[in-house]
């Protein structure tokens, strides 16, 4: 138990250790000063070049997000392309299908917007080419197009009054050559070291123990070319079925311990690359502490209740001193694994080495809030940017609380603004919450047609259901599983989920930002409320909480907390 | 000063009376609609009033108890009057302010000037342009100008201040204001506002709503509050599949009893009030605003631009030394000094004497040298004044440089310790008054500043709220520096110009600033209209009080630093009370959620923490206490939350633990109550 526990507090502590440099080093990047990687200049401007893109010209907000929708709209048209042709396109030796429409619209979405929910299992659903150059290709480049849109509201919250925001494509480019790929090949090798898989040949048979003619055909593939990223870029898609828990995708407790760092690390890092871009460290370290505590407020309940076991269980007679084991292997134990349903979770990973389907109904909520927030660290990039509006909807009550017109690092934050902040945070209230009502009205008018969709109906069956949109809105991408969820209606309301909570959340805040960069600058007075103080931070949390608490608390009672009190009952 | 009495009781009788039938009138959709809010309220009245009709038509209990309906109907009903009342109450309060204004104007005769004859007409036919003319003992029928004469005027009925003021053509004060009594002498005065377009008119149109625009910062605020009741509909529609979902029927009275629940009902029903007592507050002061943003501007100020005398100085200069030249005799110089400011009727001079008098000199003597004494006046090109006695003794008072240069053209130097005393003086603040006897100077005077009494304490604290102060002083460089340093403001112009007041302004703005100004003269009005908040005196020119967006009827200088306060007040009302308003919130989805679903999820009893009695008595309670804390909030409202200037992190922490844990915990106690005493009854 101990050790167990240690080595979550390790993960934590090593992931900040690694964080506090690592933003410096990307405000940099960012800021195009000198760094250790300017090795690469050479090839990012061979790609500028055959491009015809001129890197120095400064874009504002609108032509930046112009530029982040067009990439997006190619990649997407080329990954329902090749997911849907996969079947005879080369590199296929497992002879795996070629997806229907509205599997591969789901999909394609899935990773264009750093989603990853999975409505495929890797094993027979995806190809090599798929798994490389769709996917592999789309959590690079998702992952990048976040952190370009936060380096454009990084640069519009810089002191001063303009329109020009950066070049978008210098920011994106930089973002794949400086930060994500670096580091992906120096962990793959780490990965293939541990027994990754990286290999072309298909399926391995492998005689089982009774030896003889029984043997068993293995799936592989090139695994430790996807899975870096797949963390580092808090994408979340696995090459296989079951995610991390499978051996292959994370072989053992080092590999964990690395995979947990690296999806928490850009998130993490982010923030300080705040601070150190704007030369406001304080103020980074106030985000943190919010973000932290919220982290806090959702993990360490998590580990005391998986710990803890089902009560339900216990009474029949069954030992549940290692905790609640249903759905999680041996090899990590309960606490690594509350603690990864937790980071997973706040980030918008979506990976899972444990079924959240089988955790205890609390632990779930626990997991869905996380999501619902999305801004404990968040996504790569886009944590920054919903944390952002959480930040002006707090300036503005907090403003006014003090008698003052609300001012955030020196502009006004006035009507246009607080409208692009509302309408965003009703976006993901009415996306999680109307998808649920959709799905609660079909499956409650059609019982016995969507059986299929619940493994568990009642209230578990429920959080199921806002579990998969919550997700999806998040653009998290784990599932509570449990749900039959590769029908054209949760394909398509999902992938349409999807698209809007990835673009809307990413526009918004970069569009408030934008507006605020053309305003007059104001120099900080004695009346000025300070952004970068332990109340302001309360003051955050408290919005946080309140928002989220009070959009989703009635459907929070119907699934998990209903669930809860007819457990201990 | 003798204030004029003012009443200050929130809920005057006739003021009640009043808003109580504009609350109804205001339940008119189309003026409900201005609010949304309170307009989605209404839908859920209209839709209540529906259940309730058709349950009790159609003996349906589906739906509820025609009982249980009604009251729902009654209590949503309430709500909305409530939230009414605390705009009607403003707006009465407001009105009956100004009203008592603008009473004393009403239907006076007017001396009017037709083809230079002069015709009695009621002062209400008056239109811009026309002349008339005023005598002692008249009332001035209207605003205008005064185009020839000085009178003394009575401006109490306005001002509350007692003491008579004058007001002549051609200056910076030649402002007079209907409602006003001529005391003594005769002017001719040009109106120059149209019938109901004073100040005061239009600070009533203001008031009523009529022309009230919402300010930005309110319009930012109803988007915000706009966006929670999108949320709050989001939760109770979706609430209806999920509720399908979970094979739980839910009536029509509690979901709408939900959404109002939730819905900022309390902000949204004290919002507009909140505005108008702002404006209504600045009345209560005296200052006529010309919009409710100005108000709101008045908060935000980073720079005030304060006039040295009268603001930072007790008026004017006060002698408080006199210091004879080397080898002068001090009495003789002394008997120079008051020789040459006998007939000096300025402050300076009186008080030259007054200090004479107490050194124990003897004004007597003097008396008979006085009577062939030709007195000089003092003029801007001599920059001194003076007199000539008849036995041919000449004697000059003034600046330095003005007395040192008549000297040196007569051939004689002044000594040197002269020099170095002015220089003392200067540096001391105080002001040097050279005298010359013949050419040959004498001595030297000093004046002095008398810095107003607390008026540090009150810089201190506007430093503590991020404001800025500046002095403008036509003093010299140094003797500006001593009083700023003395009176502890941020920064000064000296030797200021009009112009320069302007540069100022523009440069504080051009850093993002808001700057503040108050003025009366006409050369004042282009940096009024500069200034974000232009603060014109009563008394001061037309242009000035055109340019500027607020009037003090009291022409006090220090009235700034209130307006601030009133401004600060006015935002932090909205901020806390939204904020306690959506705090209310979690209290109430412990008493509503759990009613909802008890009967089909009997588990989810642990969530009803308070204990309430049922069901229907916990959704009862909830919208009682919903509707209750309106009119329970309209004394706040009206007065304002209280303005301490701590610095803002200090406020933030202070408002955050009042009105956000305060607006946590008062529902979960108020709804107990409530239902405990419902219980009674069902």
């Amino acid at each position: 138990m101990n050790s167990e526990l240690l080595g979550v507090i390790l993960m934590f502590v090593l992931t900040l250790a690694l964080a506090i440099p690592f933003g410096k080093y990307i405000a940099k990047v960012y800021e195009g000063e000198k760094s250790l990687l300017d090795f690469f200049a050479p090839l990012e401007n061979f790609f500028f070049r055959i491009s015809g893109i001129d890197a120095k010209k400064e874009m504002n907000w609108k032509e930046s997000m112009v530029a982040l929708l067009t990439i997006n709209l190619v990649w997407f048209l080329f990954a329902m392309f090749i997911l849907m042709n996969q079947g005879w396109l080369p590199m296929n030796p497992d002879h795996n299908p070629s997806m229907s429409s509205d599997l591969a619209f789901n999909t394609a979405i899935s990773f264009l917007v750093n989603c990853n929910l999975q409505d495929y299992s890797g094993e027979t659903g995806a190809t090599y080419l798929s798994q490389l150059v769709c996917f592999t290709f789309l959590q690079f480049v998702s992952a990048a197009t976040g952190l370009a849109a936060a380096a454009v509201v990084f640069n519009a919250l810089k002191a001063r009054t303009t329109k020009d925001l950066g070049n978008f494509y210098n920011y994106f480019i930089k973002s794949l050559t400086r930060i994500l790929l670096p580091i992906s090949v120096v962990v793959a090798i780490l990965f293939m070291m541990n027994g990754m898989p990286m290999t072309f040949d298909g399926k391995n048979t492998i005689s089982s123990l009774q030896g003889g003619t029984d043997t068993v055909s293995v799936s592989t593939g090139p695994v430790a070319a996807m899975i870096p990223i797949k963390h580092l870029g808090t994408n979340g898609g696995g090459f296989f079925g079951v995610n991390s828990a499978h051996p292959f995708e994370n072989p053992n407790y080092f590999t964990n311990i690395i995979e947990m760092i690296i999806q928490l690390l850009i998130p993490m890092a982010m923030v300080f690359a705040l601070g150190y871009y704007l030369r406001k460290k304080k103020f980074a370290w106030m985000i943190f502490g919010v973000m932290t505590l919220g982290f806090l407020c959702l993990v360490i309940p998590n580990m005391i209740m998986e710990q803890h076991g089902n009560p339900a269980i216990a009474k029949m007679g069954v030992d549940m001193s290692a905790g609640a084991m249903e759905g999680k292997e041996v090899r990590f134990g309960t606490p690594a694994s509350a603690y990864w349903s937790i980071v997973t979770t706040v980030i918008s990973t979506g990976s899972v080495n444990s079924f959240h389907d089988s955790f205890m109904p609390l632990s779930g909520m626990n997991e869905m809030l996380a999501m619902m927030v999305n801004a404990f660290y968040g996504g790569c990039g886009v944590g920054i940017l919903n944390f952002f509006i959480f930040i002006i909807i707090a300036v503005f009550i907090s403003g006014l609380m003090v008698g003052r017109t609300p001012e955030f690092l020196g502009k006004k934050i006035e009507a246009r603004e607080m409208k692009i902040a509302v309408v965003v945070t009703l976006l993901s209230a009415l996306l999680i919450k109307g998808g649920t009502a959709l799905a609660s009205y079909w499956f409650a008018a059609n019982p016995v047609t969507h059986a299929g969709w619940l493994n568990n109906p009642g209230f578990h069956g429920f959080s199921e259901m806002l579990y998969q949109y919550t997700s999806s809105n998040a653009n998290n991408g784990s599932g509570f599983e449990g749900l039959g969820d590769n029908t054209p209606f949760w394909n398509i309301t999902a992938g349409f989920v999807m698209i809007l909570g990835r673009f809307l959340p990413i526009i918004g805040p970069v569009a408030i930002a934008g507006i605020l960069a053309n305003k007059k600058y104001i120099p900080e007075s004695a009346g000025t409320l300070k952004t970068d103080t332990v109340t302001f931070g309360v003051m955050i949390f408290a919005v946080i909480f309140i928002v989220t608490a009070l959009s989703y608390f009635p459907a929070l009672v119907l699934g998990p907390i209903a669930e809860y009190f007819s457990m201990i009952h | 000063m003798a204030k004029r009495q003012r009443n200050t009781a929130l809920f005057q009788k006739e003021l009640v009376n009043e808003a109580l039938v504009q609350s109804f009138v205001k339940l008119n959709p189309r003026i409900m609609f201005r609010n949304p809010v309170m307009f989605t309220v209404e839908i859920g009245t209209a839709v209540m009033l529906y259940v309730t009709v058709y349950s009790m038509m159609s003996k349906d209990t589906s739906e509820g108890s025609v009982g249980y309906n009604f009251s729902i109907f009654v209590i949503l009903f309430l709500t909305l009057l409530f939230a009414n009342f605390a705009e009607a109450i403003a707006e009465a309060r407001g009105k009956a302010q100004a009203n008592s204004l603008r009473k004393t104007r009403e239907e006076t005769p007017a001396k009017k000037i037709i083809a230079n004859e002069i015709k009695v007409v009621s002062s209400s036919s008056l239109i811009k342009g026309d002349v008339f003319i005023c005598e002692t003992g008249d009332i001035i029928p209207t605003d205008g100008e005064i185009i020839e004469g000085i009178a003394t005027i009575d401006e109490s009925a306005i001002t509350g201040e007692s003491a008579p003021v004058i007001r002549e053509s051609g200056g910076d004060k030649s402002s007079v204001t209907g409602g006003t009594k001529v005391l003594s002498d005769k002017i001719k005065v040009q109106v120059t506002t149209e019938p109901g377009e004073s100040f005061l008119d239009k600070m009533i149109a203001l008031v009523e709503g009529a022309s009230r625009q919402k300010t930005p910062n309110e319009i930012a605020l109803t988007i915000l509050l706009a966006g929670f009741t999108l949320i709050f509909t989001i939760v109770c529609v979706t609430l209806k599949f999920y509720a399908d979902y979970a094979h739980t029927s839910i009536t029509i009275a509690a979901y709408i009893s939900l959404f109002v629940c939730l819905i900022p009902t309390t902000i949204g029903g004290l919002l507009s009030a909140i505005g108008i007592a702002g404006m209504d507050r600045a009345l209560r002061a005296n200052v006529i605003t010309k919009s409710g943003k100005a108000v709101e501007t008045a908060g935000d100020l980073d720079v005030l631009l304060l006039d040295k005398t009268g603001t930072i100085t007790i008026g004017n200069r006060k002698a408080t030394n006199f210091y004879p030249s080397v080898g002068v005799d001090n009495e003789k110089f002394i008997a120079d000094c008051v020789l040459s400011s006998l007939s000096d009727e300025t402050p300076e001079g009186k008080s030259i004497v007054e200090l004479a008098k107490s050194q124990g000199a003897k004004t007597q003597a003097t008396d008979a040298l006085l009577k062939d004494a030709r007195f000089v006046k003092f003029s801007a090109e001599t920059r001194s004044s003076g007199i000539d006695i008849s036995n041919g003794v000449r004697i000059r008072k003034g600046a330095f440089d003005a007395i040192k240069n008549l000297c040196e053209k007569a051939g004689n130097q002044l000594h040197r310790d002269m020099e170095v005393k002015v220089k003392e003086i200067a540096s001391n603040g105080g002001t040097p008054l050279v005298v010359s006897e013949n050419e040959k100077v004498v001595g030297v005077i000093e004046l002095q500043d008398i810095i107003k009494p607390g008026i540090s304490e009150r810089f201190e604290r506007l430093r503590k709220m991020g404001v800025k102060t500046v002095m403008v002083t036509g003093d010299n460089p140094l003797t500006a520096k001593y009083i700023a340093g003395k009176a502890g403001v941020d920064d000064f112009i000296a030797e200021a110009k009009p112009e320069d007041k302007m540069n100022y302004i523009k440069k504080e703005q051009k850093l993002g600033k808001l700057v503040a100004m108050m003025g009366d003269g006409t050369n004042d009005a282009p940096a009024l209209a500069q200034a974000d908040v232009g603060v014109a005196m009563n008394s001061g020119t037309q242009a000035a009080k055109e340019a500027g967006n607020m009037v003090d009827l009291d022409n006090d200088p220090t009235k700034l630093i209130e307006i601030v306060e009133i401004g600060k007040q006015l935002l932090m009302t909205r901020g806390t009370l939204t904020t306690f308003s959506i705090a209310n919130d979690v209290a109430k989805y412990f008493a509503i959620v759990p009613a909802l679903f008890i009967t089909s999820i009997p588990a989810l009893q642990a969530l009803n923490i308070m204990h309430l009695h049922s069901p229907a008595s916990a959704i009862l309670s909830a919208v009682i206490f919903n509707a209750i804390i309106i009119p329970m909030l309209i004394p706040l409202a009206l007065k304002g939350v209280t303005y301490k200037p701590i610095g803002a992190s200090a406020l933030l922490q202070r408002n955050l633990f009042i009105y956000g844990g305060g607006g946590v915990l008062i529902p979960f106690i108020g709804i107990k109550l409530i239902d405990m005493a419902v219980a009674f009854f069902i």
